[in-house]
């Protein structure tokens, strides 16, 4: 976005080590100043599969992929086809083939894209212990403009542990292939820059969430593993006990959310990350954390679904269950980071809410964003830090209410430890000292409160992110990683004369009428963009929030992404 | 524990709350909160630094009628919250109290691994072969031939559940069976599994006279068991399975495998771990 970009994908079978070259791309355009998000796609193998690694690289901070790749590296095709459809090429595309390792499958060529040769395997032949991946890495090195002397401080470190020679080989084979592709035919080249990445990050949305959790508070965390979340929780596992917290692997997601009910009620911000499947497990124990006014924060990478759905592949459907899933009226927080950046920000944000509510906070990511990788602009530490209203002093002979029913709805909390205060936390209704009660007026009060302490809440401007022109009379309304394409199609919309301005919801629940009306002040039409089959945003909002009269919806299931260029010309040819 | 100062000397009436039980006249469970009060007097523990956890059912009703810090759950779920709580805060000594239902059928899955698990904590379940709470049906304790459920009136006709073997093949530390007929003997298991460290399981029978009123018999049934602890799996194993389910008072199994308690110790600054990040 903005500035100028480079798309390309490496494709192969398992063993053509392509996700090695992949990687090995990617830190090398980071040290050479460049942005970059870079996303995999894989086989249905447990292992070692076919696999593909789709990078953008760019000038600026990326927050989608584009409508279409530049390039497309083939080093074998085996069942490279099944990819097809999530790596879009056009005439002005290229595809580069081993025509040792046949034919290049029809789902490419008949894009129109432009067809090289390059001999990748025969060429590794030349060099001692050279490989293919290497020979296509240094055809894409040289295209696009990274120059030897970042690479080859790339592999010494990263081949630091396998000698000499080892360095020396991948070196040899990369000189092979940025000689062979020396005058194919032009991909975008960026250009080198002098830029200082000493403030820049290489991270992944997992690893982001995982981060935002400790910076916001979180000791203690429980663990059941699941595609495409298991990453958060190994990337916690180590971090935690440095920084004096502790992670346990449950057995199954009723025991990791209860789990960190418990931690919670003890006192330590506690939290654990699922997909789909865990988080319909938990709905029951995320009402006991809703009544019983325990702060926790669950984290949902969501996956296609519904039931295993397509576990390793990106959907935006689990909005309706994270809304709606739990039984009797439990109102609680769902948020969604907007990019792989902001996992960190809104992860550490629902802490700090959940904390000071008091209640459960559901976090929505996906398998786009929790497993793209982005180098970006390192984040800058806010002060959200979960912080608990303990209770004041009591008088002498004043029993302590635990749920007191007080002006704002948040009730000081006491934890055990404290002398004086004990008390029973409840998921049956209770009145204000937490003794169950069947009584309506207690239940009343208690419904009451629960729901006035999240609605009358300052959220502050990070509700959503709202960028473009302000007196735009069209806006683009998304949430989740649909955000990324969209701020792309947004800047390519102004670019061409268009005002529109954007809308990214961070905060899903609770509703913000008042500032969705602003934002939308002098909007006559709404594109509503989102992953999912039904439709599920575009739905939430109509029931939630006044519209304008012209509203359409974009909408699709996983695991395509939406991509900029649709949105564009929904906008551009509305009529 | 030990290391508490006395504020001063707890009584048993310390632990109770001004909470009125919702039980039936007669029903086992008032002498288990009683022994579980006299049990926390012995040991003199400040109310402050003890959490009772439960799940749903009469017997789960218990948190509320202590003056400890209580904790009272979703059905089946009491052992995970214990957990969590416990591990997160070693410092506390943390009870859990449930029926046969909650612990062996909804919440079989975590009494396994909590007995595998072994974190120290002290597990009180009110065995009365019944779901009482929803008026009568068969649990996983329930005799196959027992007719009295609407639900299953010709006999649930499956295979009881034999909790203490299961718990001792789980890895349960501590394992003992009393009855609610005799609260001082109660009180003493339940003293002795607080201080037993690691996973202590303590299956005490309290009769439903409301559902199960042929258990008002168990008084005169019951027996105090013939033999001493062991330390011995094996040996318990044997005893476990051949005995009727009557034998009673004696804390039967002790192991001494250490208790899992992760430690929190690192003291490094979550910046520190930014270093990750860095290209
Ligand atoms: C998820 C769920 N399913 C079912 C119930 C209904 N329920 C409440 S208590 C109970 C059984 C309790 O039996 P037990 O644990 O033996 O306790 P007792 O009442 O006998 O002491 C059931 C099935 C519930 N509360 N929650
Ligand atoms: S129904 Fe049975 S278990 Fe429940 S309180 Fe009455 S006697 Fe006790
Ligand atoms: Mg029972």
């Amino acid at each position: 976005m903005g500035g100028q970009t480079v798309s390309l994908v490496m494709a192969g079978s398992g063993g053509a080590g392509v996700v090695t070259a992949g990687s090995l791309l990617l830190e090398a355009a980071a040290r050479a100043g460049w942005y970059a998000y870079m996303t995999r796609s894989s086989g249905p193998q447990i292992r070692g599969g076919e696999a593909a690694v789709m990078i953008r690289l760019g000038t600026e901070p990326l927050a989608s992929h584009d409508d279409r790749f530049h390039l497309l590296v083939g080093v074998d095709w085996q069942n490279v086809g099944r990819f097809a459809a999530e790596i879009p090429l056009g005439p002005e595309s290229l595809i580069i083939g081993d025509p040792g390792e046949g034919e290049t499958p029809e789902v490419f060529t008949r894009s129109g894209a432009q067809q090289i040769a390059l001999p990748m395997k025969a060429l590794a032949k030349t060099v001692p212990d050279g490989r293919p991946n290497m020979v296509a890495f240094g055809a894409i090195a040289g295209m696009i403009g990274l120059t030897e002397d970042v690479v080859v401080g790339v592999l010494r470190d990263t081949l630091k542990r396998k000698g000499e020679a080892a360095i020396a080989a991948s070196l040899a084979a990369f000189r092979a292939g940025v000689e062979a592709a020396a005058d194919f035919p032009a991909v975008p080249r960026l250009p080198a820059t002098q830029a200082d990445t000493s403030e820049r990050w290489s991270i992944t949305g997992n690893e982001a969430t995982g981060m935002g959790a400790l910076r916001g508070g979180v000791r203690f965390v429980a663990a059941y593993p699941i595609t495409p979340a298991t990453e958060v929780l190994e990337w916690l596992a180590p971090a935690l006990p440095k920084v004096g917290g502790v992670l346990v692997q449950a057995e199954d997601e009723l025991a990791s959310i209860n789990q960190i009910i418990g931690g919670s009620y003890g006192g330590v911000p506690s939290l654990t990350a699922t997909s789909g499947p865990g988080l319909a497990l938990m709905t029951e124990s995320l009402g006991l954390a809703v009544a019983a006014e325990v702060p926790i924060v669950v984290i949902d990478v969501m996956r296609v679904g519904p039931s295993t759905g397509i576990a390793t592949k990106s959907e935006q459907a689990d909005l309706n269950i994270a809304v709606y899933g739990l039984h009797g009226d439990a109102p609680h927080l769902v948020l969604a980071p907007t990019s792989v950046a902001d996992c960190l920000f809104t992860t550490q944000w629902a802490v700090h809410l959940a904390e000071s509510l008091q209640t459960a906070a559901i976090v929505l990511t996906d398998q786009a964003m929790g497993q793209a990788r982005a180098v970006m602009p390192r984040s800058a530490a806010v002060s959200f830090i979960g912080q608990r209203e303990k209770p004041a002093a009591l008088a002498e002979g004043v029993q302590y209410k635990r749920y007191a029913n007080t002006a704002s709805g948040v009730s000081p909390m006491a934890i055990p430890g404290m002398a004086g205060y004990t008390y029973t936390a409840d998921g049956l209704e209770h009145n204000e000292t937490g003794t169950p009660s069947s009584q309506a007026s207690d239940h009343q009060a208690q419904l009451d409160k629960r729901l006035r302490k999240l609605t009358g809440y300052n959220y502050g401007d990070h509700w959503a992110d709202i960028t473009g022109d302000e007196d735009a009379d069209t806006a683009i309304l998304t949430w989740g990683s649909s955000a990324g394409p969209a701020r792309e199609a947004l800047e390519r919309l102004r670019a061409a004369g268009h005002a529109v301005k954007l809308v990214a919801v961070r905060l899903i629940s609770p509703v913000q009428p008042e500032k969705f009306a602003e934002a939308l002040k002098g909007v006559e039409r709404v594109l509503v963009v989102e992953q999912s089959h039904s439709g599920q945003f575009h739905r939430y909002l109509r029931a939630q929030y006044d519209l304008p009269r012209q509203v359409k919806a974009l909408h699709h299931p996983g695991p395509l992404a939406v991509r900029p260029g649709a949105i564009v010309e929904h906008i551009t040819q509305w009529s | 524990m030990d290391a508490c100062v006395k504020q001063r000397d707890y009584t048993a009436k310390d632990y109770k709350s001004e909470v009125k039980p919702i039980w039936c006249p007669g029903c086992g469970d008032y002498s288990v909160l009683a022994a579980i009060t006299r049990a926390l007097a012995s040991l003199q523990l400040a109310p402050e630094n003890v959490a009772v956890v439960s799940g749903i059912g009469c017997s789960s009703r218990i948190p509320a009628y202590t003056s400890v810090y209580g904790f009272h759950g979703v059905h089946g779920r009491a052992l995970p919250v214990a957990t969590g709580l416990k591990i997160a805060r070693p410092d506390l000594t943390v009870l859990v109290t449930g029926g046969d239902g909650d612990g062996f059928s909804i919440g079989g899955n975590h009494f396994l691994h909590a007995c595998r698990r072994n974190v120290d904590l002290t597990y009180i379940v009110m065995d009365n072969q019944v779901y009482g709470m929803t008026k009568g049906q068969a649990s996983p304790t329930t005799d196959p031939d027992w007719e009295g459920s609407k639900l299953t009136p010709d006999g649930a006709g499956i295979e009881s559940f034999h909790p203490l073997v299961v718990a001792l093949a789980a890895g349960a530390n501590f394992i003992a069976r009393c009855s609610s007929s005799d609260p001082n003997n109660v009180a003493d298991i339940i003293t002795q599994a607080i201080r037993h460290p690691g996973f202590s399981m303590v299956q005490v029978l309290s009769p439903c006279v409301t559902f199960r009123p042929e258990q008002l018999e168990w008084k005169h049934m019951v027996r105090t068991a013939a033999v001493d602890v062991t330390d011995d799996a094996a040996r318990a194993a044997r005893r476990l399975m051949t005995d009727d389910g009557f034998n009673v008072g004696k804390v039967l199994y002790k192991g001494d495998r250490p208790a899992y308690q992760p430690e929190a110790k690192g003291a490094a600054a979550v910046a520190d771990l930014e270093a990750d990040f860095a290209l």
